[in-house]
């Protein structure tokens, strides 16, 4: 296999590297804002791989994510499996519910597209609300004790230790990012672009343009899921509020303030946005105020995002 | 059976007062759909800014509520009209109507409006007096004029509106503007001003429904969500940018929503209505009754 831009495997080796050094220099309090970060992009990353590079704007991926949420956090509070294996649960389970749903909503197009992915997103949102005896709906379920550490390979992984959160969000931020780098910088994804670019000469060149968008579709569901799945069972806790507008909102600006089709666009969108919204809800409780502004503004001025404007400006590696 | 009538007399009233409210909400957003091609997410907050001024209004309005009450029926759409326009102006316009674009930006404005609420109006829903209480007898219960009165009221503008878009010719510089953007332009038709008035109208008619249904409901800064996505499920049931299936999706769907929501509950009624509109889209984008374009 041929290696495609090396640059900016480079830069995701750095990245990685600077990230797990800067745990020995932050403060505790940040240690865990970063972890918070590294799994809010890895969402962030699963919604890129569709609006960013696919093209596909969907408003609904609060779906995926809470699907992932939900099949770890309920199959360990209420089966008890172990959190490996209610991760995996977690992942298969966001896999199934975006494979459904996308062979349902991509056979629509643009607007309708985000009004189906969205709607299906609200109904996911409601029924959390309707099932609320098995949910525990707005007041969310907490994970028992002993679902909050797993023993793997001889280790035992405490859930609640700072320093394994971290490292294990790191862990799982470096797979996802390992593989988003082989899809997007290989064959399959210049198949995305060009879906992305221009639809109907992707089909005419013989291209099944809906297989295609299908498998964008269920690989970002699925990554998003896992972020999903992980947030669940690293913090002990699921609820609805995952499953509502706002979080498929939020994976859209991160990926909007990033950089759409950027491979670290999410990442760096992630950081500025919760560090934002972080001093921000400390000064005012109306603060998706700014989440309402920047959706604007961005998509007004600055519709490439920070590393969508580095990239065209200067460095063409960074996509 | 006897005992029944009055229940399904009581639901049939409700309904269509809900009905009514809706047609006028849908409307909006079928009329913005239809001319300008772009969905109005923010559309829940004109309707939410409407019942907060109709609160403003009688809070700074002195004497008889009904004089309150007729203030709020033309300041409020008036103010929220011209908050529309300059929107339109200041955002759409420059993104030039870019269908995906449009959505984020109304998302954005939906959570600026939404916030901007909670900073000035507070919290706490509020109630509104209803303008007049006499309430009509019927054999088994008593029921507020004042609902009846909505209904006529929604109406009677949904007539206007039908007789300004089919006779007037700001009407038929709208329909030209729908029918061919370019052509229009042709003729000297300006359609960037159609466009702006066109949005501020939609808002317009959400920011009535909201004064008409304040005095049943209180006015609350998170009130424009339901309207929202009933007016969605009306629009898209009824053949998006189609004016008589949007009519008939309202009576259908206001009739229908309350007696789900009393047999199951209203979030049942809810997710019922989301994956209707979801699957409508996914099925037969056309509506269920309308023959228009898809979106």
């Amino acid at each position: 296999m041929t290696l495609h831009n090396g640059k900016l495997l480079a830069l995701c080796v750095v990245t990685v590297i600077v990230l797990f050094g800067l745990q020995f220099v932050l403060p505790p309090y940040l240690t865990l804002a970063l972890t918070r970060i590294l799994i809010l992009s890895v969402f962030a990353m699963g919604y890129n791989m569709l609006m960013g590079y696919t093209g596909l704007l969907s408003l609904g991926h609060a779906m995926f994510f809470a699907a992932g949420l939900y099949a770890a956090g309920l199959s360990t509070y209420y089966w008890g499996v172990t959190l490996p294996v209610a991760f995996v649960l977690g992942i298969v389970g966001a896999f199934a519910v975006s494979l459904v749903i996308g062979l349902l909503a991509l056979r629509t197009q643009a607007v309708s597209f985000m009004i189906v992915t969205l709607m299906f997103a609200q109904a996911g949102y409601l029924m959390t609300l309707q099932f609320t005896n098995i949910t525990g709906g707005d007041q969310g379920l907490t994970l028992p004790t002993d679902a909050r550490s797993f023993g793997l390979f001889g280790m035992v992984v405490d859930m609640t230790s700072d320093t394994a959160r971290f490292n294990l969000a790191l862990l799982i931020f470096t797979v996802v990012l390992a593989v988003l780098f082989a899809i997007t910088q290989g064959p399959l994804g210049r198949l995305f672009v060009a879906v992305r670019e221009n639809e109907p000469r992707t089909q005419m060149l013989g291209f099944d343009t809906y297989a295609i968008k299908l498998t964008a579709f269920t690989v970002s569901g699925t990554i998003s899921g896992t972020a999903g799945a992980l947030y669940g069972l690293m913090f002990g806790y699921i609820g609805s509020s995952f499953a509502g507008f706002q979080n498929s909102i939020e994976a859209l600006l991160y990926t909007l303030i990033g950089g759409p089709g950027t491979l670290l666009g999410p990442l760096l969108g992630t950081a500025v946005m919760t560090m934002l919204i972080d001093r921000l809800s400390g000064i005012t409780t109306a603060y998706l105020i700014v989440i309402g502004v920047l959706l604007i503004v961005v998509n007004l001025w600055f519709p490439k995002g920070i590393l969508g404007t580095i990239r065209d400006r200067w460095l063409g590696w960074l996509k | 059976m006897m005992d029944l009538a009055p229940y399904l007399l009581l639901a049939g009233l409700e309904g269509l007062v809900m009905a009514s409210v809706l047609m006028l909400t849908a409307l909006g957003l079928s009329l913005v759909f239809g001319v300008m091609r772009v969905v109005n997410v923010a559309h829940g907050e004109f309707y939410m800014l409407g019942a907060v001024g109709a609160w403003a209004c009688a809070q700074f309005v002195p004497g008889h509520p009904a004089l309150a009450f007729c203030v709020a029926l033309v300041v409020a759409p008036l103010l929220v009209g011209v908050l529309a326009y300059l929107a339109d102006w200041a955002i759409l316009k420059r993104i030039n109507y870019d269908p995906e674009g449009t959505i984020v930006s109304t998302i954005g404005m939906l959570y600026i409006i939404q916030q901007l609420t909670l900073m000035s109006f507070g919290p706490d829903a509020r109630a509104v007096d209803a303008p007049f209480y006499y309430t009509i007898r019927t054999p088994w219960f008593g029921y507020s004029s004042y609902k009846l009165f909505t209904v006529v009221m929604a109406l009677v503008l949904v007539a206007g509106l039908w007789v300004m878009l089919k006779r007037s010719k700001w009407g038929l510089v709208m329909r030209a503007t729908q029918f061919d953007r370019e052509t229009a332009q042709n003729f000297g038709i300006p359609v960037n001003r159609v466009y702006s008035i066109v949005f501020a109208i939609g808002a317009m008619l959400a920011a009535i429904g909201g004064v008409l249904v304040v005095p049943n409901q209180q006015a609350h800064y998170l009130m424009g969500g339901d309207p929202l996505l009933l007016s969605f499920v009306v629009v898209i049931v009824g053949g998006l940018g189609s004016i008589p299936g949007t009519i008939a999706a309202a009576i259908l769907i206001g009739m229908s929503d309350g007696l789900l929501s009393v047999f199951f509950s209203p979030t049942a009624a809810k997710i019922f209505s989301t994956l209707l509109v979801a699957f409508v889209l996914v099925f037969k984008p056309e509506g269920l009754f309308g023959r228009s374009n898809r979106v």
